[in-house]
């Protein structure tokens, strides 16, 4: 579980100050996939890194339930001179957690996500797609309990970003992980979540939750409802645009 | 990729195959071709006396000092000390830099104070340095390897700072993101991303120990290709000075190779 609690922000610059968060709220359930959608330069990114206790709040509390955390970014950062699956060893190596064990669990992972046949390749092999999926299961390596994704389709055309953003949903929903998604693009948090945070221009606080249960859980399901469209229209009003 | 030895390849792929060998062909003839032509050239005009040889020297007198000094056998004695000095002060010089690198990219701190130090010390004349070294280190080789460190450290410790500044944010921010410590960053990402750098570096730092060797050989020294110009100067034996100056030539060309074949092999 992870919860914020009338959490502020504020960043110095030698400009100035800027509040980029305001007495922000909202709670991640466990094995929700939550998604917290803002305009352009709300101040997502600045949520996931006070999620994961990289930045410290100003004011207001962030309670984590325990457990570990895992971060997808935007871009896949995969380390060309590393094989694939020396890459998703990295975050053993790093939490210093690189046992036998671990590492074949890694590599069940990949396995049963279709990435067999690639484990001893370089990165630089692959596709856009694929490398995205490789960088999941790298964030998975480490059995974090949540998942932090960074607009991790944002680097990609439109028809791998479908692909890989079902593939993604599919993979985290088949751990049961706990994600967090930060994202400006509406129809993914819909298409991706079981509930969607709606925050307003900086400093970002919170417009509007909505649980999303039509479907039967996959993405593809849900772009085909007609509420889908609905629940569009209804998000973009409240995001302004 | 497809096996060269392929035969299925259309005719079309065989033309352009062939056309992209003889350019490479041609290449390389030419590149033998000039320094046959400027040899030649050069044994030419001093043989026919267009040129005065006891001036410009021959390729042939050069052949002939070189054989003169191995029979006496000094040639591997001088080629010996000048290598080693230029080696150690190298060696040196990437080590220090490169740890002095390391820690200016720790230290924001550090690197903001040190900053106008090391650009100024960039752009000082090294030889300047030449009377206060013979004073304070004397006149033996370490005079020579220090002349040679402090040529080339500073590029070296700039160019590793640079490559290491300039490693990729994101990764940064990966690494940051598993609860990475610096050491851990640095050793895992930073380290093996700019081994291109480092490459780059080492290729930079040779030609500079070079110059700082025979630099340093010039003010201090009684033996080394540089005691061997600066004495065939003054007593004007300018087949020695052209002897010296070749065996250079192959010493750093070939010092250079080495490093280049390493470097394709870290590529690969």
């Amino acid at each position: 579980m992870l919860k914020f609690e009338n959490i502020t922000y504020t960043y110095h610059t030698k400009e100035g100050e800027t509040t980029a968060v305001k007495d922000l709220s909202f709670t991640v359930e466990d094995g929700q996939f939550v998604s917290v959608i803002g305009p352009s330069g709300c101040g997502k990114t600045t949520i996931l890194s006070l999620a994961a206790g990289l930045l410290a709040p100003s004011s207001g509390e962030v309670i984590r339930g325990g457990g570990e955390f895992g971060y997808m970014l935007q871009r896949d950062a995969l380390f060309p001179w590393r094989s694939v699956e020396k890459n998703i060893f990295l975050p053993l190596e790093v939490k210093k957690r690189n046992t036998p064990e671990m590492r074949e669990k890694a590599i069940a992972l990949a396995e049963k996500y279709g990435l067999k046949d690639f484990l001893k390749k370089s990165p630089n092999q692959l596709s856009g797609g694929m490398r995205q999926r490789v960088a999941l299961i790298r964030t998975l390596s480490a059995e974090p309990d949540i998942l932090m994704l960074d607009e991790p389709f944002s680097a990609l055309d439109y028809q791998t970003r479908l692909e890989v953003c079902d593939d993604v949903q599919g993979i985290i929903k088949g751990e049961k992980k706990t994600a967090l998604l930060v994202t400006h693009d509406i129809s993914e948090a819909i298409a991706l979540s079981d509930k969607v945070v709606v925050l307003s221009a900086r400093p970002a606080r919170v417009v509007a939750e909505h649980m999303i249960e039509f479907g039967d859980g996959s993405p593809k399901k849900r772009r085909e409802c007609p509420e889908f469209s609905q629940t569009f229209e209804i998000l973009r009003k409240e995001l302004g645009i | 990729m497809k096996n060269k030895k392929d035969n299925n390849f259309s005719n079309e792929h065989k033309a352009y195959l062939r056309k992209e060998r003889n350019k490479k062909i041609i290449i390389t003839v030419s590149r033998i071709l000039i320094l046959v032509l400027i040899l030649g050239i050069w044994e030419l005009c001093a043989q026919a006396k267009a040129i005065d040889p006891f001036i410009t020297s021959s390729p042939s007198r050069v052949i002939k000092t070189i054989g003169d000094l191995y029979k006496n056998g000094t040639l591997f004695y001088h080629i010996g000390i000048t290598l080693a000095e230029t080696i150690a002060g190298f060696v040196i010089a990437v080590v220090f830099g490169y740890a002095v690198a390391v820690v200016l990219w720790w230290s924001d701190s550090v690197h903001k104070v040190l900053e106008p130090y090391i650009v100024v010390l960039n752009s000082l004349p090294k030889i300047a340095l030449g009377p206060l070294i013979i004073i304070w280190i004397g006149t033996g080789y370490t005079a020579i390897i220090f002349m040679t460190v402090i040529v080339s450290v500073i590029v070296c410790i700039m160019n590793m700072l640079a490559g290491f500044i300039a490693v990729d944010k994101t990764k940064v921010t990966l690494m940051k993101s598993m609860g990475a410590n610096k050491l851990t960053t640095l050793r895992k990402l930073i380290m093996p991303a700019t081994l291109p750098a480092l490459m780059n570096t080492l290729k930079v730092a040779v030609g500079l120990a070079w110059i700082g060797s025979i630099m340093g050989e010039y003010i201090v020294s009684k033996a080394g290709l540089g005691y061997l110009i600066v004495y065939g100067g003054q007593v004007f034996k300018l087949d020695l000075v052209m002897t010296a100056t070749f065996i250079l030539c192959v010493l750093a060309g070939g010092m250079y190779g080495i490093i280049a074949v390493i470097e394709k092999r870290f590529n690969k």
